[in-house]
């Protein structure tokens, strides 16, 4: 009887979950379609002046993409609640924290990183400043783990009820609100030609945080929700 | 195997006036009883009884209310318990867009593999030979019952913790179960199995808990406990005492066995 390694069940995990995103990869789009649409209709209320686009540009992108990511959070235990596999990960004798990091970090592979790649062509929509086209994928490459992280925590304690869409977004909102601070504001900053490298190091910082405690909210969370 | 020597061993499972409310309605208990290896345990009960709850509770997965549950004579803890059990609950733990082979494989990731067994050849032991690349989707509720089963079998842990795992099988699905079963037994494994009565584990005459909605059932050891001995056949209990017990029963609502 060999009950295995850690990495070999954390490698487990990730090989399954980034099948059963290949094998529903219909699905993947949506998020991304999601933000273009909502990029997309902010010329249409505001009207097509490019400087006005250019002086909100970062930050709708950042919005944009926080929602996206709001509505995927939803796919991250979901299925797993519902068909059991959840029970079965939290009844394998590995550390439940270590196995939901890699189930969170193929979730923001899978949903949140190519949004950052699409980022870009959304700012140019929006005309975006020149000195803001780099500043903001580096913002959202600090951001979005976070967001990841932080989200996961609130989906683990609501998972277990039904229609819990509105709940989610009410307790996960107020958490991102000084992820978007930050996060908006190395770009304005970057816009007005200030330095922005403060705000970045406290996404950093803050990310290395959560990379550390959030697995295990995330954890105790879960448990209190298969109970 | 000799059944009074395993049982001068501590019982690889005892519970001790466990009982789990929720919401503060009794779900079951306060029961007794206790599960030595080689042996296989069946859960009685009407829909409702709280036999999935008990399962769930010996499982880790929820905290008793109150009582106590000794793992090899220690106190459980989640961490201790987890590599020494399987549970096949209602909800199969399948994943509908992989494969039968694909979701074994994950499983063995997860918790291991039993020594002399690989996926394949676990889902060979549920008599799905030819159904290791179909998607889980595609496949009968039976047949999903199995790949769920050889996971089970896969799993290199001592406990197995069977909720209904006769439901949507077929006469030879039945079979199966009762045969893995007897195999896990006669390797030393432990299984408590529910049931609502409509099927039974055929093979021999298992010890039997009942349970009452609402309210406790009792350990049937005192006298009438049967223990699948090593040839699959039936060694009865003699001792009054049964399989180490030790605590007195709380209720007379305990029968014993289903024997006649």
């Amino acid at each position: 009887m060999k009950p295995g390694t850690t990495a070999a069940a954390c490698a487990a995990l990730i090989r399954r979950d980034l099948t059963l995103v290949w094998r529903r990869r219909g699905d993947a789009l949506n998020p991304i379609l999601f933000a273009l649409i909502v990029v997309s209709l902010f010329p249409l209320a505001l009207g097509p002046e490019p400087e006005n686009l250019r002086r909100i540009a970062a930050g709708v992108v950042f919005v944009a993409l926080l929602l996206a990511g709001l509505l995927a959070l939803d796919t991250l235990f979901r299925s797993d609640y519902e068909d059991g596999s959840l029970e079965q990960l939290v009844l394998s004798p590995h550390p439940l924290s270590l196995l939901l990091a890699c189930k969170i970090a193929v979730h923001w592979l899978t949903t949140a990183l190519p949004l950052i790649l699409i980022a870009p062509l959304l700012g140019e929509l929006l005309h975006i400043a020149e000195p803001v086209r780099w500043v903001l994928p580096t913002a959202l490459l600090l951001a979005t783990p976070l967001l990841s992280l932080l989200g996961a925590v609130c989906v683990a304690l609501t998972v277990g009820m039904h229609r819990s869409g509105m709940l989610v977004a009410l307790l996960v909102l107020p958490l991102y609100v000084p992820v978007l601070i930050f996060g908006a504001g190395a770009c304005n900053a970057a816009q007005a030609g200030l330095p922005f490298l403060a705000p970045l190091l406290w996404l950093g910082a803050a990310l290395v945080l959560a990379l550390v405690l959030a697995p295990m909210a995330c954890a105790a969370a879960l448990r209190i929700s298969l109970s | 195997m000799p059944s009074s020597e395993l049982h001068d061993r501590p019982a690889l499972l005892e519970a001790s006036a466990l009982a789990f409310a929720r919401n503060d309605e009794p779900i079951f208990g306060p029961l007794d009883f206790a599960l030595h290896s080689a042996e296989v345990v069946l859960i009685e009960g009407d829909n409702g009884a709280g036999k999935s709850t008990l399962l769930r509770v010996l499982s880790g997965l929820l905290a008793p209310t109150s009582g106590e549950i000794r793992l090899n004579g220690e106190p459980l803890t989640l961490a201790r318990l987890s590599p020494q059990v399987a549970l096949l609950s209602h909800q199969s733990g399948l994943k509908p867009e992989l494969t039968a082979l694909e979701n074994l494989r994950f499983a063995a990731g997860l918790h291991g593999v039993r020594t002399g067994t690989s996926p394949a050849t676990a889902l060979a032991g549920v008599g799905l030979e030819g159904y290791a690349d179909v998607p889980t989707r595609q496949l009968s509720a039976g047949q999903k019952k199995r790949v769920a089963l050889a996971r089970v079998l896969l799993a290199p842990v001592g406990l197995w913790l069977l909720d209904e795992p006769y439901a949507n099988l077929d006469l030879e699905g039945i079979r199966l179960v009762n045969r893995l079963l007897e195999n896990h037994a006669n390797r030393g494994g432990a299984a408590l199995i529910t049931s609502h009565g409509a099927y039974a584990y055929t093979s021999g005459t298992p010890r039997s808990i009942p349970l009452r909605a609402g309210q406790g059932g009792n350990d049937s050891g005192g006298g009438g406990a049967s223990v699948v001995d090593s040839s699959g056949s039936v060694a009865a209990e003699a001792a009054p005492t049964g399989p180490g017990i030790g605590t007195a029963s709380r209720s007379s609502s305990a029968t014993g066995t289903r024997a006649p």
